[in-house]
């Protein structure tokens, strides 16, 4: 089943309430996954300067890993949220910083990469993720989510969505698709590595693998449609927007809301209920194999 | 009449509150208020009443209705009037996938659009919608009349059996044996009837609209419409 949500602010009064508002769409949508949850939040951003969010087992572990990260990187700062940490740094020491991460705690995963995108999931309710997090504290321009119920691959924080398909983007699915073992090997033969068994990780990698090919998000969308099998609602956050895209059947469903102040997706209207004016917005249901993309 | 508030009222307890009405209730005007999208309000209904839902209703309203009369001021989520027996059903705003999906009898009627496979399978229900529909929409459809003002996405009664189809706009694609058919005075006269059932008393004219319906060639196999199936 999964659910997913995404909200776009458009009157900038209304970023400071966006992790407040993300965080309740994604509480609705629990018993569409109550399994795992994740988020992606675009907030500040400084020019020259990188979000990494990092993601170790514990709490603790991420507690040492700040600290170890803020005493061997001067220029960085490391903000440690539960499980996950944001370090923000200049541009060219982010190659550093991996190269770091890779010899001193290998354990440690990136999970989001970007200027403004900070990535968060966690196994469990996603209200609890979300309250784990503080997602609702959390300010900006647009947001995410993605409420789990498994089907292709284990419950594992792993297997939670969003997907990060490179700088300041993520990418969260509701379906299933029935090609992503034969897409894998394709992938890993161009040189893309898999960390699980989740089809859309194996979606995110496509995405990126086009881009990479010189294809805009828009473009690699459009082609994803010959080349994924399977039933699919995506929603993919960039650094200035979102997009949303369903295969050609639609099954899965999907409803968009649209007000002055902001652009909305939701797997269901229940998600939308609660937003500020949605009794006098325009909702509508997006069309099968067809791009909508929101900038500002 | 009771009022019912479902930002305090558990959907259960109203549900069952409806499900306990005899036929000679008194209580025949309910009129429920903050739906908020959720899911299975007034299903399985099987009294001659009036239930009024202010507000956008979530997944399967007014599924399995018998008798009664549903008016959601709102939009409907997937399924509205599934597997309808008989009553009348009414959306005020657009009604999501799989409207009056398997609909044995009664009538739905929609005023906005609905999207895709509207009318998927039904059974004898007659289905006005005054927007457009979407894709799939009278796929298998087996009997009743699908009736719209709007156009018809792709593949508009796929694998269709003896339903009768009535649009007025364009229709996108037609699906697997589903064919343009004449549209005779009994066939105006039969719409007629429909469209005033729904309540557009001449407002419409019967006449603006084309027929579809069968070809009747894939009832049987036959390996030349292997392609088809």
């Amino acid at each position: 089943m999964c659910g997913i949500v995404g909200l776009f602010i458009k009157d900038p009064s209304l970023e400071p309430e966006l992790g407040r508002l993300t965080a309740a769409m994604l509480a609705t949508l629990s018993d569409r996954g109550p399994d795992s949850a994740g988020f992606a939040v675009y907030g500040a951003g400084k020019a020259g300067e990188t979000k990494l969010t990092l993601r170790a087992a514990t709490p603790e572990a991420m507690t040492e890993t700040a600290k170890r990260i803020s005493h061997a990187f001067e220029d960085a700062v490391a903000t440690a949220h539960d499980t996950h940490a944001v370090v923000s740094l200049p541009d060219d020491a982010v190659p550093e910083l991996i190269a770091w991460l890779a010899r001193e705690l290998p354990e440690i995963e990136v999970v989001g990469r970007g200027r403004r995108m900070e990535v968060y999931k966690e196994v469990g309710r996603p209200d609890t993720v979300a309250a784990r997090f503080d997602l609702a504290a959390m300010t900006g321009t647009h947001a995410i989510g993605h409420t789990r119920m498994a089907t292709e691959s284990a419950v594992t924080t792993d297997g939670a969505h969003p997907y990060s398909t490179g700088g300041d983007q993520c990418l969260v699915h509701n379906g299933s698709l029935s090609n992503h073992n034969n897409l894998r090997r394709v992938l890993a033969r161009e040189g893309f590595k898999f960390e699980t068994e989740n089809d859309t990780e194996v979606a995110a990698g496509y995405l990126s693998w086009k881009m990479r090919e010189g294809l805009s998000l828009d473009d690699a969308l459009k082609v994803s449609l010959d080349d994924l099998d399977g039933f699919y609602t995506f929603v993919v956050g960039t650094e200035n927007g979102f997009g949303v895209l369903r295969d050609g059947i639609a099954c899965k469903p999907a409803i968009m809301a649209e007000t002055d102040r902001y652009v909305a997706f939701g797997s269901e209207y229940r998600a939308l209920a609660g937003l500020p004016g949605i009794e006098h917005s325009r909702i509508w249901e997006p069309e099968p194999a067809t791009v909508y993309f929101w900038e500002r | 009449m009771p009022d019912v508030d479902l930002g305090s009222t558990p959907l259960r307890e109203l549900n069952a509150a409806l499900h306990r009405l005899h036929p000679d209730t008194n209580e025949r005007h309910w009129l429920i208020d903050h739906p908020a999208g959720r899911h299975a309000i007034a299903a399985g209904l099987n009294a001659p009443i009036t239930v009024e839902i202010n507000g956008p209703v979530g997944y399967y309203c007014a599924g399995m209705n018998q008798l009664a009369t549903v008016l959601v001021h709102g939009s409907a989520g997937v399924g509205v009037a599934e597997n309808m027996m008989s009553g009348f059903v009414h959306v005020s705003g657009d009604a999501s996938q799989s409207a009056g999906a398997t609909g044995r009898g009664g009538l739905l009627r929609i005023d906005g659009n609905a999207s895709s496979r509207c009318g998927i399978s039904m059974k004898g229900i007659d289905i006005v919608v005054r927007g457009s529909v979407g894709h799939m929409s009278a796929f298998m459809a087996q009997a009743g009349n699908l009736v719209v003002f709007g156009d018809a996405g792709d593949s508009l009664g796929d694998s269709i059996y003896e339903a009768r189809l009535f649009v007025r706009g364009q229709v996108k694609s037609l699906g697997a044996d589903c064919i343009e058919k004449e549209m005779r005075d009994a066939h105006k006269r039969a719409l007629h009837g429909v469209l005033e059932r729904a309540g557009f008393n001449g407002e419409v004219d019967a006449s603006e609209f084309r027929r579809y319906g069968s070809a009747r060639k894939l009832y049987n196999f036959h390996v030349d419409n292997a392609g088809d199936y």
